[in-house]
């Protein structure tokens, strides 16, 4: 269980896909214009990133490694359709904000990079679990971003409000470049924060020896 | 049918909606490979050819296999193998035909299949309801967007390279934000349609 416990959490601070692994750059920086695309997007992927982990790790043994790319993008598109029609039936207004980028999920490399690094290796149990956290991970990290970009770009979270009415508006953090800004900039905050945390755990250790 | 401008079109998806730099497809291999000008060519023109004739064979599949058969639902499968099996269809003809072009390509073929440009090109010719020309030719001038972008900010990159910059900004940061600023300057492109 606590290997469980550990596969998870790799995926959302050691390993986070976004700020550590740099993977999946194209819907991170494409939908991460309000908060409610950032968590939506989030969420679909790591939905499809479990469900793609599990079977895959299941049918790991009797697929061929010759044609084990194709094998693992029939499953990964499989679910990712599933995603589609769903969202289509049940979150319409969402469906059509994400647009293009829901059939693209497809060809994120945070799926196909777990499927061909852990799912091909381990058992379905932690395959699930490396799913979760990465998702998870995957999921925090587009809310930060977007979160931050939504503040700056229309002084609004999820659609409230935040900073009054009379709050002029940055168009750039909405436009194109606001994406690639605040990725960086975010990922500089990571980063420093991760430094410091190192850094202070390097120093507990010296105190005590 | 309305007629397109097929001018329109190409200036469009190369200057206008610049697929990296204001759609965001294909931002995966503009940062992974655009480390050396030598490299980013070769990509661009490996990705121009796979976008080229993808939206050429997917609009076949879409008007005539999908839309013939009720199956539209099977688009995202349908499209995501097409691809898959050109990819490498693209690289067995190139190994017989030019060894030497295959060897300049290497690796970066097979990476297409998973570059979104390529999947996002061929979906975006459909909810556009582009015709069979117009298809193409958004897909060439697409991949002709993509292969500026990365040229140009594989230069910027190589700069960036020896210059000094804070410990916390080096490496992807410092990266992000170049290109953040060279979308700045893609913005201006857009009042020209």
């Amino acid at each position: 269980m606590a290997n469980f416990k550990n596969t998870f959490l790799n995926g959302i601070v050691k390993e986070n896909p976004t700020f550590r692994l740099v993977l999946g750059m194209c819907p991170t920086l494409a939908v991460t214009t309000s908060v409610q695309n950032g968590l939506g997007m989030g969420l679909a992927t790591a939905f499809v990133l479990v469900c793609s982990n599990f079977v895959i790790s299941l049918i790991r043994s009797f697929v061929p490694s010759k044609v084990r790319i194709p094998a693992y993008i029939v499953v990964i598109a499989t679910f990712v359709t599933v995603v589609q029609l769903l969202m289509n039936a049940f979150l319409p207004d969402l469906a059509s904000s994400l647009g293009l980028f829901i059939p693209l999920i497809v060809v994120n490399c945070i799926i196909f990079a777990r499927a061909e690094a852990f799912a091909s290796k381990n058992g379905p149990l932690d395959s699930v679990a490396d799913g979760l956290g990465m998702g998870l991970g995957f999921t925090l990290s587009l809310t930060i971003i977007s979160a931050v970009r939504e503040l700056i770009g229309a002084g609004t979270l999820m659609g409230v409000s935040v900073l009054g009415p009379n709050y002029p508006g940055a168009l750039l953090f909405v436009l194109a470049p606001g994406g690639y800004i605040t990725l960086g900039l975010v990922m500089v905050a990571f980063n420093a924060v991760m430094k410091k945390l190192d850094s202070r755990r390097k120093g507990a250790e010296g105190s005590v020896a | 049918m309305i007629k397109e401008n097929l001018w329109l079109i190409l200036l469009g998806s190369i200057l206008v909606n610049n697929f990296v730099m204001s759609k965001f497809l294909g931002t995966c291999p503009f940062l992974g490979v655009s480390k050396k000008v030598s490299t980013a060519v070769g990509m661009g023109v490996a990705v121009t050819f796979v976008m080229g004739v993808a939206s050429l064979v997917t609009y076949f599949v879409q008007y005539y296999i999908l839309e013939k058969f009720g199956l539209q639902y099977l688009q995202t499968i349908a499209f995501i193998l097409v691809i898959a099996v050109l990819v490498q269809l693209v690289e067995m003809v190139i190994n017989k035909t030019s060894p030497s072009l295959y060897k300049a390509l290497g690796v970066y073929l097979p990476l297409i299949t998973t570059n979104c440009a390529v999947l996002g090109v061929t979906i975006l010719n459909i909810t556009e309801s582009y015709s069979l020309l117009g298809s193409v030719v958004n897909g060439v001038g697409s991949a002709l967007g993509f292969m500026l972008a990365i040229v140009l900010f594989a230069g910027v990159r190589e700069r960036l390279e020896n210059s000094d910059i804070p410990a916390c900004f080096k490496g992807f940061p410092s990266t992000l934000i170049a290109a953040g600023l060279m979308s700045v300057a893609f913005l201006g492109f857009q009042g020209l349609i």
